[in-house]
């Protein structure tokens, strides 16, 4: 298959080729790249040949005033949409398994108030899901939409992002799974001209999220924010795999991920990927994951990577951190005669209330919060 | 009536070399309305004093005593300094990123008092402060002290001083990097914490400059860990046009 871009073909371990047909994507070992930091053993067989079957979630879609949200059958028009191919192998079997699509459709010029939700519980059914979700940000829209994922369940699905000619877009996929749920999803975003993208995950629960988020651009002047917060607590795998691939001149991309771990055997991984094209001339990209390590036995890997083809850009850069508790914080909180528990409370609320306010969902704010207390509350508070 | 008494105070911090004595045998006392000055020349260990009597985990005490009220801080957390009376304006105020300035001097007063503030005098009583130490009332919305100036993180260090009203403060270098002005308004907050409310104050300086503006009544030269000499006033005008020169050779010996 072509690409929809007209830009040069470039080779980069950064862009793997994609393709539909399974028999380009080998069962993985771990030995690859792509899949060194995931436990395979703990996908419950998605990347082999785990059957795929109806009912592991049920969803729930709350349109906000003037959202179109409909079903359509696999075969559908808007399905590859936004130009993704899978480039792995759970992404690909996600494809050709998933029985239709869920659309969310925000008409030209319509200004939507409020999130429009859809909500994916997961029903402790047997047999995985495949899902399937294209949002379509028509031109010149403004709006925000919600995907949210609890429950018990293991989950393969790809969604779809367009963002057209100057629409603004806020997408947020918040994985707030059961603690034994699997979910590998795979989420890419054509941004195009002058138009804006925010995207933001969240990922709280689970026993294992794979969570692969890319954007590509149609044309020149588009922005994207990718924004990612994640808890990871003890045995949990928390996994965000990011690439912008600036396909476009004057385009710009702002990414930063912040998570904490705690707890034997938590483990976040962050990679992130910007590739600059020789035609993507006069670009301005920022990546940033910073790490919170909140306990002893936790694993944070954290990965930039910067590939550059034209010098003709505006600015490039990456900052990567994996600390723990800063002494210096601590003791100047503490000295102010703030308890020790009290000012980690702080610290901890402090790191992460930057990018809240950031993400800036207001439905979302109070839910955030109270998540990070209550993540607190697992550990950091009990420990002294 | 509060005092603060530290005796034959030693401190060391470890190095690559192994541990390294910093603090040899500091001796003075701090009543209820004293304002000391301890002014010496660089690496004469005058911040180690002021962070090992706030309790900084980077020092440790390895011989005499300092006391607030007979109560034995070196016994007490680094908290349950400030909780018994104990504030530490910092040379190098530390950021913490996404806590508003608000957030924290509520929670800090909390602490000390034991109890929430009355939420109407609080609020009142906060941009009271932060007006006369010339911060903008939108200040409290900030981060403590990101992206705050050298000046805005001296003032808000005073800012501190008046609200949590501790018993006795230690002022490290709030001098160092400020401009006149800024100096004035910081020592117009000191001299308010002094005067009005009678209260001892052990002020750190490398410069006489302050001393402009602040007037102790005690000045202690500090050199090699201890103080080689205490005087009033008078001394700081000595050290003024002689410099240290006279003691570090003394020490040298």
């Amino acid at each position: 298959m072509s690409s929809a871009l007209e830009v040069d073909k470039v080779i980069s371990h950064l862009h793997p080729e994609g393709s539909f047909d399974l028999a380009d994507h080998p069962v993985p070992t771990g030995r690859e790249e792509v899949w060194r930091f995931t436990p395979l053993k703990r996908l419950h067989g998605l990347h082999q040949e785990a059957p795929f079957g109806a009912g592991a979630c049920t969803v729930e879609v709350s349109a906000a005033e003037g959202v179109v949200v409909e079903q359509v059958a696999a075969d559908a028009a808007e399905r590859g949409l936004s130009g993704l191919v899978p480039t792995d192998r759970v992404s690909a079997r996600a494809w050709a398994a998933a029985d239709g699509a869920t659309v969310v459709r925000i008409p030209q010029d319509a200004v939507v108030e409020g999130a429009t939700t859809i909500s994916h519980t997961g029903t402790g059914a047997e047999l995985a899901g495949a899902g399937h979700t294209v949002i379509i940000a028509e031109k010149f829209s403004r709006s925000t939409v919600v995907l949210s994922f609890s429950g018990s369940a293991v989950l393969a699905d790809n969604i779809e992002i367009i963002v057209e000619d100057g629409a603004e877009l806020t997408v947020v996929s918040l994985q707030d799974w059961a603690d034994d749920a699997v979910h590998h999803s795979t989420q890419h975003a054509s941004v195009g001209r002058d138009a804006s993208l925010k995207h933001v995950a969240v990922s709280f629960g689970g026993d294992l999220v794979r969570h692969d988020a890319t954007a590509s651009y149609a044309g020149p002047g588009g922005s994207v924010e990718m924004l990612g917060m994640y808890f990871a607590d003890e045995g949990q795998h928390i996994e965000h795999r990011l690439f912008v691939d600036h396909t476009a001149p004057h385009t710009k991309s702002n990414v930063i991920y912040k998570g904490a771990l705690q707890g034997q055997g938590a483990h976040a991984v962050w990679i992130g990927n910007v590739l600059i094209r020789k035609v993507a001339e006069g670009i301005e990209t920022y990546e940033e994951n910073r790490n919170l390590v909140l306990t002893d036995g936790c694993q944070a890997d954290s990965v930039p990577n910067l590939e550059i083809e034209t010098g003709e850009i505006e600015g490039a850069g990456h900052a990567s951190a994996i600390g723990r508790f800063d002494d210096n914080q601590l003791f100047y909180l503490r000295s102010r005669g703030i308890e020790e528990n009290e000012a980690r409370r702080l610290v901890v609320h402090g790191f992460f209330n930057d990018l809240i306010r950031k993400i800036d969902v207001p439905a979302l704010e109070e839910q955030l919060l109270a998540t990070v207390e209550s993540e607190l509350e697992k550990n950091v508070l009990k420990a002294f | 009536m509060s005092t603060l008494e530290i005796n034959d105070l030693h401190v060391s911090v470890a190095t690559e070399d192994g541990d390294k004595e910093i603090l040899k045998g500091v001796t003075l006392t701090i009543k209820d309305g004293e304002t000391h000055a301890i002014m010496g020349p660089n690496g004469s260990g005058k911040s180690t004093l002021a962070y090992s009597i706030a309790g900084h985990p980077k020092y440790t005490v390895t011989g005499g005593t300092v006391t607030l009220d007979g109560d034995d801080v070196l016994a007490m957390s680094v908290d349950e300094r400030a909780r018994a009376g104990l504030f530490l304006a910092m040379q190098y105020p530390v950021e913490v990123p996404g806590v508003s300035v608000s957030n924290f001097l509520r929670t800090a007063k909390t602490a000390i008092d034991g109890e929430a503030p009355k939420l109407r005098t609080w609020v009142k009583d906060v941009n009271a402060t932060l007006q006369k130490l010339d911060l903008d009332a939108s200040f409290g919305t900030r981060s403590v002290n990101e992206g705050f100036s050298g000046g805005e993180k001296k003032r808000h260090e005073i800012a501190q001083l008046e609200l949590l009203d501790p018993k006795v403060a230690i002022l490290d270098e709030t001098d160092s990097g400020l401009d006149i002005d800024a100096l004035k308004v910081v020592s117009d907050g000191v001299n308010r914490f002094i005067e009005d409310k009678d209260k001892g104050v052990l002020l750190i300086t490398h410069y006489t400059r302050i001393l402009r503006y602040i007037t102790p009544d005690f000045v202690h030269v500090f050199v090699n860990g201890k103080v080689a000499e205490s005087g009033g006033p008078d001394l700081a005008d000595e050290l003024e046009a002689n410099g240290y020169d006279k003691y570090v050779s003394a020490a040298a010996v």
